[in-house]
């Protein structure tokens, strides 16, 4: 059905939700882009006018720019890892033939139903609390001295309760993606003399490959504006010490009034998903060809 | 060496039991196949062979040693699959150096091997390609470089050939019979192909439902079945069987003659009956002739024979080539 007749057909019965997608993307982008040459704060609304590079040098010149980037690479790639290693072997788990395999299997994935403010508020209050909290009477039962997760290791206590969220997602597409794989070749590795291991290493690892790239790509996106779980734990603190970009953008126009310097900071952050993206994709896209 | 004994070999799935006793004994150097409807048993026979499933009960020897639970690498077999099983991700070479590498053979080496195996199969122009890109006659023949290239004291096949069209079937048919008399390894081939079997193998194994009916060179299972089963199954088409009083004056329950054996004529004969199916393959002419008395008849006849669909024909079976069965099934 590829003549040029319904080929034209098609592309103007797309063009409504084409158009229509296109104002959602571009009508934000373009005031975000507007604003961030203002200058623009809600304490001196009056005192408006175009600032020239002003808002871009003041944001990328905050001592906090450079250590939100870092955070939110970190964070990025601190899930990544405990989400794609944690999957892989999970999903090893699962795909076993085990008593009441498909209860096990739901319950795996219910974490990834629960909403992040939720979550984060329960390992804030019921599992990392320094007093209350059931890590706490773990350590003083074994006679340790409790750790305060949010004030020591803050931005690791994110990466873990984000990671905690993120692990069925990526559990769930990587045990798909083993069920797919195929019996006879793992017999045939049988009958050539190889290990567990080097069958893990040689068949499913390579089988796996199209999905850990989809378990990244897919995450990346949204582990880059990671917020609400900030929000509701550290509150981007101590300090700036668990900030990230997007807190940081929220921190200039909601909590500073700076509407033009937060503008600037988000047109910095889509530059960054950009660049994160081309890396990513030049890395591991080439596993999504057939 | 390549000897392969089984011994009361039993294999169940739970409750059912598919393979209830099977006693063989495969001589070093042998080319065996497997027949029977489907089914029968022949791929888990296979399978049990290879290690890749566990007897139930019973033993098998492999060159004097008791291999029953061994893992399949150590029986040093080799194995191609139906489904070629090769690893989609590798690249022809690394596909055949795959079992050398996992025994841990130095690189020099294994790229010998791998170059002398390529070579013989006619792979050598393909080695860089990942076998997504080869056409099924390539891969049945990665399939059996990897098999080749650690020198297996036996080669196991299940159906190897199924998914190939007939005229390359044929010209695999013959590169793996010259390959076992280059080898002289032995050698278990399973199919459904009744010319597959009756030409690559020097010894036949007939299956039904678990049991070994009969074990024999071609001809004797063509010349000599053992009973109603391996009759009906060996030849094409399928040997006619009549019972009654045309048998009774035969001393038998049941009596049986092949398509071959019938005389056609359209005068005189045995039965009269009319055609209901005529095939004129040139060499060879079937009929199918439906008869009052005995049912429908199948013949065979060497060359064109004037006989159209609703002829009136005669056909007599010749008495020498009769054969006999009991009450039992089994051959008088
Ligand atoms: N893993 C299994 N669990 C339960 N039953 C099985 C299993 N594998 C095979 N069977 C049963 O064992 C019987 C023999 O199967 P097998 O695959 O050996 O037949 P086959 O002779 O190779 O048939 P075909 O010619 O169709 O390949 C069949 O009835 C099949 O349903
Ligand atoms: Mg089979």
């Amino acid at each position: 059905m590829a003549t040029a007749h319904t080929k034209t057909l098609s592309r103007i019965m797309n063009l409504p939700s084409i158009i229509l997608l296109f104002i959602w993307m571009i009508v934000p982008l373009g005031m975000t882009i507007y604003y961030s040459f203002q200058r623009y704060n809600l304490l001196t609304p009056s005192r408006r006018g175009f600032n020239g590079w002003f808002n871009y040098e003041f944001f990328i010149t905050d001592p906090a720019f450079f250590e939100a980037i870092g955070n939110t690479l970190l964070l990025v790639t601190g899930v990544l890892a405990i989400t794609v290693i944690g999957g892989i072997l999970l999903g090893i788990l699962l795909n076993q033939a085990i008593i009441g395999r498909s209860i096990v299997r739901i319950l795996f994935i219910s974490p990834f139903f629960i909403m992040p403010t939720v979550s984060a508020l329960i390992w804030k209050n019921m599992l990392m609390n320094p007093i209350y909290g059931i890590f706490a009477h773990i350590a003083e039962f074994f006679g340790a001295n409790p750790v305060d997760f949010f004030a020591v290791i803050p931005l690791l206590s994110i990466i873990i309760i984000v990671a905690w969220q993120w692990l069925p997602f990526a559990t769930l597409i990587l045990l798909t993606a083993m069920q797919s794989l195929d019996q006879e070749q793992q017999e045939a590795a049988d009958m050539d003399g190889a290990s567990t291991l080097a069958k893990f290493y040689y068949i499913t690892l390579p089988h796996l490959a199209r999905a850990i790239t989809v378990v990244i790509l897919i995450e990346t996106i949204f582990l880059l504006s990671i917020f609400a779980e900030i929000l509701v734990t550290t509150n981007g603190g101590p300090g700036t010490a668990s900030t990230n970009l997007t807190y940081m953008v929220y921190n200039r126009a909601l909590l500073q009034y700076d509407i033009g310097g937060a503008s600037a900071g988000g047109i910095i952050a889509v530059i960054l998903a950009n660049i994160v993206a081309i890396f990513l994709i030049r890395a591991v896209g080439k596993n999504l060809e057939a | 060496m390549g000897n392969i004994v089984l011994e009361k070999v039993n294999k169940c799935f739970g409750d059912v039991e598919v393979i209830p006793s099977v006693d063989l004994d495969i001589k070093d150097g042998e080319f065996v196949v497997f027949v029977g409807p489907s089914g029968c048993g022949k791929s888990t026979l296979l399978r049990l062979i290879a290690g890749l499933e566990d007897l139930t009960d019973g033993k098998i020897v492999i060159d004097g040693v008791d291999v029953s639970d061994s893992t399949p690498a150590k029986r040093e077999l080799a194995m191609v699959f139906q489904s070629y099983a090769l690893y989609p991700h590798m690249t022809v070479r690394k596909n055949i150096a795959f079992p050398l590498k996992m025994a841990g053979m130095p690189q020099d080496e294994i790229d010998k091997k791998v170059m002398a195996a390529a070579e013989s199969l006619n792979l050598t122009d393909y080695l860089e390609r990942t076998p997504g890109l080869l056409s099924g006659g390539q891969r049945q023949r990665v399939a059996i470089g990897r098999a080749i290239v650690r020198s297996p004291s036996a080669f196991l096949f299940d159906e190897p050939l199924s998914n190939l069209d007939a005229a390359l079937r044929v010209n695999m048919r013959i590169e793996i019979t010259d390959l076992h008399k280059e080898l002289k390894t032995t050698m278990i081939y399973v199919t459904h192909d009744q010319v597959e079997a009756m030409t690559m193998a020097d010894r036949i194994v007939v299956l039904q439902a678990g049991n070994v009916e009969q074990f024999g060179s071609p001809l004797d299972l063509y010349n000599k079945p053992v009973n109603r089963f391996v009759a009906g199954f060996i030849g094409s088409p399928k040997m006619n069987f009549v019972k009654g009083k045309d048998a009774d004056e035969f001393n038998a329950h049941e009596i049986g003659f092949r398509p071959e054996h019938m005389k056609v004529s359209t005068t005189k004969g045995r039965w009269k009956g009319v055609v209901s199916v005529a095939e004129h393959l040139g060499a060879d002419t079937f009929l199918h002739v439906k008869t009052k008395e005995v049912g429908t008849i199948v013949t065979r006849s060497d060359g064109e024979i004037n006989v159209n669909y609703g002829d009136t024909v005669y056909v007599s079976p010749n008495t020498d080539k009769i054969y006999r069965f009991g009450a039992d099934g089994l051959a008088l």
